[in-house]
């Protein structure tokens, strides 16, 4: 092993700042087609994203973005894609508000039973496009693309028709509300003993440390372990996974029950950390966001945490764009622009570095 | 091929026969009515260009799941020139915009090498975003009456098939012998009377064009030297490099061709099937256009077929839900068949689970008599499954679908 030069050093910063470049460019574009300037609208983003009750906010909004990108990360890694994480998560949020109001159980125990319905739903759910994969050969892509749409017509019906009460006084639909002891303490109290200031409005999830302890596990699983090593290698070469032994069927029926599982938990956030039921009003689009923090966070554990850190950031900020009447909307360009320009990047600075290797080899054997 | 046109002839009318049966057992009218069949072919023509633009990505080896997004596009430039400019404009812009969305794609895949699925997948997520911003700008402009929507568009004139289905022709009114066959509703004559005047009458000249891309598509891709080479870069790019073949340029024609069918595709969503542009208007047409291609296993007729079932399907879902419920008894007579088949192939597990799954079907027709309107709407996800289902395991793929391809040999 020689130690890395300075061009290999150069390179590993080279796809970042390259698509950081393309996609600042493309974004002001976007906001000059508003006939604004763009060094207003990033300044004002920037101003109102640091303030501490931001901020708090970007924690709330990247919770789910990052349970649900390792959802995707843990099929991709097989090789595979869940596309369905939208349906998993709606269907596990749902019928976990829903069952979770039924019963009571002490406090600790209430929350993991919540988080055991949410997965299972979530983890049958991508069990049927994993079958559809393995038996009849059915691309998870398409069925879980098609599942998402069932997904979203049968909770609209089981909600709609069975599960949801009125409240009183109001026109809004909502679950039975979720008992004391099926609530996710919210972290402010600890923030606060951090030297953290109460924010007018703002909580912070208690989910945020289960995320960052799914972020842990996934590494160590899929890294460390001789599952994530056969995960991986289902992944990587599914006929050469076979030959040494790797049942690559299971791996896959697995890898996307095991997706769909955590799909499933990352519907929980604001359903046991804020509203205690599910509303009409659910956030949706949380599952598609996820693909793109999943791949511009490389499938990494820490990657994937920048990332919805980032796409967190970039949606709360933006609603400061209003103040200087830009549209809002422009966080979905930014967002966009960031996610292709990365993936072109990544992928030319891996073909420059095999050029590189190769021309190296060259001169070494001439 | 003699023998396989007569096949084709010979499953349409078990088809229609098999729907004339369940017509007269549920008395659900819908089922082989004018209307049907015609909101059948308004609803395939989307799904037929989006698989027929597959077909063109596929062939040349590059996997398009990008289609939905230029279909978004294509529908949005449909609804943005074709208010301004009129029809015809709207549907070159949607072409266009269509392509414009392909270019990307093609950029990031083939000269830069990114996984397929990957870049289609981000331009599906920008494409929707995309829209919506501009979409927000011209509101906030106030050309737009909402966010999500367009000004309405003007319509294209309507045509039929002459002497049986009506229509004008340089001011003779041509007869219509098939709508009065259609209202006697008689057991099988009135429902293929129908069917036809449905398939033919009223045609906007459009989808005349439309579906006029299918054979054109198969003389294209099967008889010229042009679509020999489009094709032998999706089967072996590394041989056809060697023979002289422009394997990226194959590539790039494949991909754009591809993106401008889901283009006028997204287009006809917003100027024919509807009169203007809405939001979420392609919801996952490009997707099931996609489903329809691999259904049809990679050629043309066989996408026709299989967006003739997605149209289907999802007329019988918009125009009335009791003839869902009927469908209901084709999904127990389909399941049954498969148990039928697997038993004969001693696969008895498969074959339990299919009964099983027959039976519940059963039970759920005969146990509800109105399905809700929520459940209505996943019908043709659920027949995309089911066909899928069925469909996969007969897939000739070309050989080298998906995998980037560099020249020289490295990866």
């Amino acid at each position: 092993m020689k130690k890395p030069s300075m061009s290999q050093v150069m390179l590993a910063f080279a796809a970042p700042l390259a698509a950081a470049v393309v996609s600042i460019v493309i974004s002001s574009l976007a906001v000059l087609a508003s006939k604004k300037s763009p060094i207003d609208a990033y300044k004002t983003m920037w101003e109102f994203g640091t303030q501490a009750g931001s901020l708090l906010e970007v924690l709330n909004t990247a919770t789910p973005y990052y349970i649900a990108a390792i959802a995707i990360a843990v099929t991709f890694r097989a090789g595979l894609f869940n596309i369905g994480v939208e349906g998993q998560l709606r269907l596990g949020a749902l019928f976990s508000a829903y069952l979770g109001a039924k019963f009571v159980l002490p406090p600790i125990f209430h929350v993991l039973a919540v988080f055991l319905i949410a997965m299972t739903v979530g983890g049958i759910w991508a069990a049927i496009a994993a079958y559809l994969k393995v038996k009849r050969g059915v691309s998870e892509v398409i069925s879980t693309i098609m599942l998402n749409s069932l997904a979203g017509g049968l909770t609209s019906f089981l909600f709609s028709q069975y599960f949801a009460e009125i409240t009183e006084g109001s026109n809004n639909l909502t679950t039975k509300t979720l008992p004391e002891s099926a609530r996710m303490p919210d972290l402010m109290p600890l923030l606060n003993k951090l030297g953290v200031e109460d924010q007018p409005g703002g909580g912070v999830y208690g989910m945020l440390l289960v995320a960052a302890a799914l972020g842990v596990a996934f590494w160590f699983i899929v890294n460390r372990t001789r599952f994530g090593f056969e995960l991986r290698a289902s992944g990587a070469n599914p006929i050469a996974a076979r030959v040494s032994g790797v049942n690559s069927k299971r791996m896959v029926f697995y890898a996307l029950v095991i997706s769909g599982a955590i799909a499933g938990l990352s519907g929980l956030p604001a359903v046991l950390g804020d509203t205690h039921s599910y509303t009409m009003g659910f956030r949706s689009g949380i599952g598609f966001s996820a693909i793109a923090v999943a791949l511009l966070g490389r499938n990494g554990a820490v990657g994937m945490a920048f990332s919805a850190l980032l796409f967190g950031f970039l949606e709360v900020s933006s609603r400061s764009l209003e103040l200087i009447d830009i549209a809002p909307e422009t966080y979905v360009i930014m967002q966009g622009s960031i996610l292709l320009s990365s993936v072109i990047a990544y992928e030319v600075v891996r073909r420059y570095k095999i050029t590189l290797q190769s021309k190296e080899l060259a001169k070494a054997v001439a | 091929m003699k023998l396989k046109s007569t096949k084709l002839l010979l499953n349409a009318t078990l088809l229609i026969l098999v729907l004339s049966i369940i017509r007269l057992i549920t008395g659900a009218s819908d089922l082989t009515s004018i209307g049907t069949a015609s909101a059948a072919l308004l609803l395939s023509v989307p799904i037929v260009l989006a698989g027929v633009g597959g077909l063109f990505s596929e062939r040349s080896g590059v996997v398009n799941i990008g289609l939905e997004g230029m279909m978004i596009l294509g529908a949005w430039a449909g609804g943005f020139i074709g208010s301004k400019h009129g029809p015809w404009l709207g549907l070159a812009a949607a072409i266009f915009f269509g392509a414009v969305g392909a270019l990307v794609h093609a950029v990031a895949t083939i000269t830069f090498g990114v996984d397929h699925v990957v870049s289609g997948v981000a331009i599906n997520i920008i494409a929707a975003g995309l829209v919506r911003y501009l979409s927000t700008l011209l509101y906030q402009g106030g050309s737009w009456p909402g966010p999500s929507q367009s000004p309405d568009i003007s319509s294209i004139a309507t045509n039929g098939l002459p002497v049986l289905s009506g229509g004008t022709y340089a001011g003779w009114h041509s007869p219509d012998i098939l709508t009065p066959l259609a209202e006697k509703h008689w057991f099988f004559i009135s429902d293929v009377a129908a069917i036809l005047r449905g398939l033919t009458g009223d045609l906007s000249y459009v989808t005349v064009v439309a579906i006029a891309v299918v054979p054109l598509s198969f003389f294209i891709l099967w008889k010229t030297s042009f679509g020999l080479r489009l094709r032998s870069a999706g089967e072996a790019p590394i041989a056809a490099e060697s023979l002289g073949v422009n394997v990226y340029l194959m590539k790039y024609a494949g991909v754009l061709i591809s993106g401008g069918l889901a283009g006028l595709g997204g287009g006809f969503l917003a100027i024919v099937a509807a009169n203007h542009y809405q939001e979420n208007q392609v919801a996952g047409r490009g997707y099931i256009g996609l489903a329809a291609l691999l259904f049809g296993n990679y050629r043309p007729g066989g996408i026709l077929a299989g967006a003739g079932l997605f149209g289907f399907a999802d007329a019988l879902q918009l125009r009335d839900s009791a003839a869902i419920h009927a469908l209901i008894l084709l999904i127990v007579l389909v399941l049954a068949y498969l148990v039928y088949r697997d038993i004969r192939k001693g696969k008895h597990v498969s074959a339990a689970i299919s009964a099983i799954m027959s039976a519940a079907f059963l039970w759920f027709y005969l146990a509800v008599d109105v399905l809700p309107g929520q459940l209505v709407t996943m019908t043709p996800y659920i027949a995309t499954l089911l066909v899928m289902s069925l469909a996969s395991q007969r897939l000739r793929m070309p050989a080298a679908d998906g995998i980037p391809y560099r020249r020289g040999g490295l990866r």
